[in-house]
């Protein structure tokens, strides 16, 4: 987008010119922008830029308001609509090249009177140039409707694990031993599966590693956290093997002690060979 | 004039015709009458569904790959789903007590296996349903970790999908002490005696935990409220959260 330029204005023209506006009664805004349209006309009437473009520089306040087209152009640096061909008109109205043939009356300089019982209104012209305008641009990608595609593949999903599930549960009964003994430790005594490699690990460390720290303050709080602390932000498997080996040597380091207090602890939770000693392990 | 029955087929697309019909199958449905196979009526279909719009209406092909999610978390929800109705069912025929000459849960379960229909059915359901939930909700976490799918936008949903793992053991882990049998209890007191390793709070914990100093009766009616209410309540939350947030985030992430 162009960069807005800051016109140079004679500070004293535009003084004088906003006094006498006001003096007329003419509102404020208004009167702001006629000073203003004065100012850089004077200045660029001083200063050679544009000087033969027009004499607005001899009687600045009529021929000013002639070229504020409306009041809330006020804002703008240079009058938008520029009728008169001054050469260096706002970058803005240069981007607009070539100018249209005006069909409508030429502006009266006057301030339109809004219509009695008209709603207030803000009145905003403003000229956008097509590069100010923000393109949202969005890949549309190869997509495809979730209906039928994937909801039939979740569906075929389910009836598998369903069905998976049901012949299962036809076939091999859950365990249910006899009635709870306070006074009868078996042995051994397990916690549940998922469980297993945190009590594996209570072989080799103090109870406040093994089931506090470990537990808790590193898979907890460091899974939690692996967002935050992972900040490459590409998903290819090339470019994060040092998270990928992490991961899967934390996962293994889990799985492998689970495996190992399933299958390798029997008696007194001493290792056991499950081929030769038989499986101490129940779900 | 001999009146001729109407075929199924007719009685089919009158009862379609119906306003109770149209009524409860809004415009898109499969089950109205004058669904068509265009794109406009597939998103309708997505969208006028209360099940189907947790999804959008379209998403990126290479999410429909088998390998790339494995259907895992998806599978994870449906087993949360049949273990809640498998749980309802079971909850009509247990009753949590546990005193002292009147173990009534573990008569329960012997009943639930021997005297009601399908009870032995659905409890084996139940149960390994569970543990392939635990099973499942841990591969699904190492396949979003692997696809890298936790990296923003979706960071909190890793963090919330942690703490959905955290409390799918919880669950799983309270649902183990209900058969009040030796396995149950056992695993139980070796599984809660970390607690008692707790820095600063463990007696507290474990008092919090088995409603006593050992696993008993109190620790039984405890962990079935977790089990059957309260966990799942939580659980139910921090889904809708990640289900949510999926949506939210731009869907399946990826492709790699």
């Amino acid at each position: 987008m162009a960069r807005r330029e800051e016109t140079p204005l004679d500070q004293e023209t535009y003084e004088r010119v906003l006094a006498e506006e006001l003096a007329k009664g003419t509102d404020r805004r208004v009167a702001e922008g006629r000073a203003r349209s004065a100012a850089v006309r004077a200045y660029r009437a001083a200063h050679g830029d544009g000087a033969s473009a027009t004499p607005a520089g001899a009687a600045p306040a009529p021929a000013a308001a002639a070229a504020a087209p409306a009041p809330a152009t006020a804002a703008a640096p240079a009058p938008a609509a520029t009728a008169a061909p001054v050469p260096a008109a706002a970058p803005v109205a240069a981007a607009m090249m070539p100018t249209p043939v005006r069909e409508a009356p030429p502006p009266t300089g006057n301030v339109p009177e809004p219509k009695k019982g008209a709603p207030e209104k803000h009145r905003l012209l403003a000229l956008v140039p097509p590069e100010g305008i923000q393109r949202v641009e969005r890949e549309q990608g190869d997509r495809i409707n979730v209906w039928p595609h994937l909801l039939i593949e979740e569906f075929i999903a389910l009836l598998v694990v369903s069905a998976g599930l049901v012949v299962f549960s036809t076939f091999v009964n859950a365990p249910l031993r006899e009635l709870a003994n306070p006074n009868l430790t078996p042995n051994p005594s397990k916690a549940p599966w998922y469980f297993l490699g945190l009590q594996e690990l209570l072989r080799y460390f103090h109870p406040l590693v093994a089931g506090v720290t470990i537990p808790f303050v590193i898979i907890l709080t460091g899974l939690a956290a692996a967002p935050f602390i992972d900040r490459n932000p590409s998903t290819k498997p090339g470019d994060r093997k040092l998270a990928i080996t992490m991961f899967t040597m934390l996962f293994m380091f889990g799985a492998t002690l689970t495996i190992i207090g399933s299958f390798f602890r029997g008696t007194g939770y001493n290792w056991v060979w499950p081929w030769a000693q038989g499986v101490f392990f129940e779900l | 004039m001999k009146l001729k029955p109407p075929s199924p087929g007719e009685v089919l697309d009158r009862v379609r015709e119906t306003e109770v019909w149209k009524s409860m199958f809004r415009p898109g449905s499969i089950f109205r009458r004058g669904y068509k196979d265009t794109s406009r009526d597939r998103a309708l279909a997505t969208m006028n569904n209360v099940l189907y719009h947790l999804h959008p209406v379209k998403m990126k092909r290479h999410g429909l790959k088998l390998t790339y999610t494995f259907c895992l978390g998806g599978l994870s929800f449906f087993l949360f789903i049949l273990l809640t109705v498998t749980g309802i069912f079971l909850m009509f025929f247990y009753r949590p007590m546990a005193d002292i000459g009147g173990a009534i849960a573990y008569g329960d379960m012997q009943s639930i296996r021997t005297a009601v229909f399908f009870g032995d059915l659905v409890r084996n359901l139940h149960r390994w349903g569970a543990h392939l939930m635990v099973f499942s909700v841990t591969l699904h976490m190492a396949r979003v970790f692997y696809t890298g799918a936790y990296k923003p936008p979706r960071e909190f949903n890793w963090v919330v999908g942690v703490i959905l793992l955290f409390l799918t053991l919880g669950l799983s882990f309270t649902g183990y002490l209900l058969p009040w049998d030796q396995l149950a209890i056992w695993a139980i007191t070796v599984g809660t005696s970390l607690a008692g390793y707790s820095p600063f709070v463990a007696k507290q914990a474990n008092f919090v935990l088995l409603g006593g100093v050992v696993v008993g009766p109190q620790t039984l009616l405890r962990w079935y409220v977790l089990h059957v209410l309260a966990l799942p309540f939580v659980l139910v939350l921090f889904l809708s959260v990640h289900f949510w947030r999926i949506r939210k985030d731009g869907g399946i992430s990826g492709p790699l």
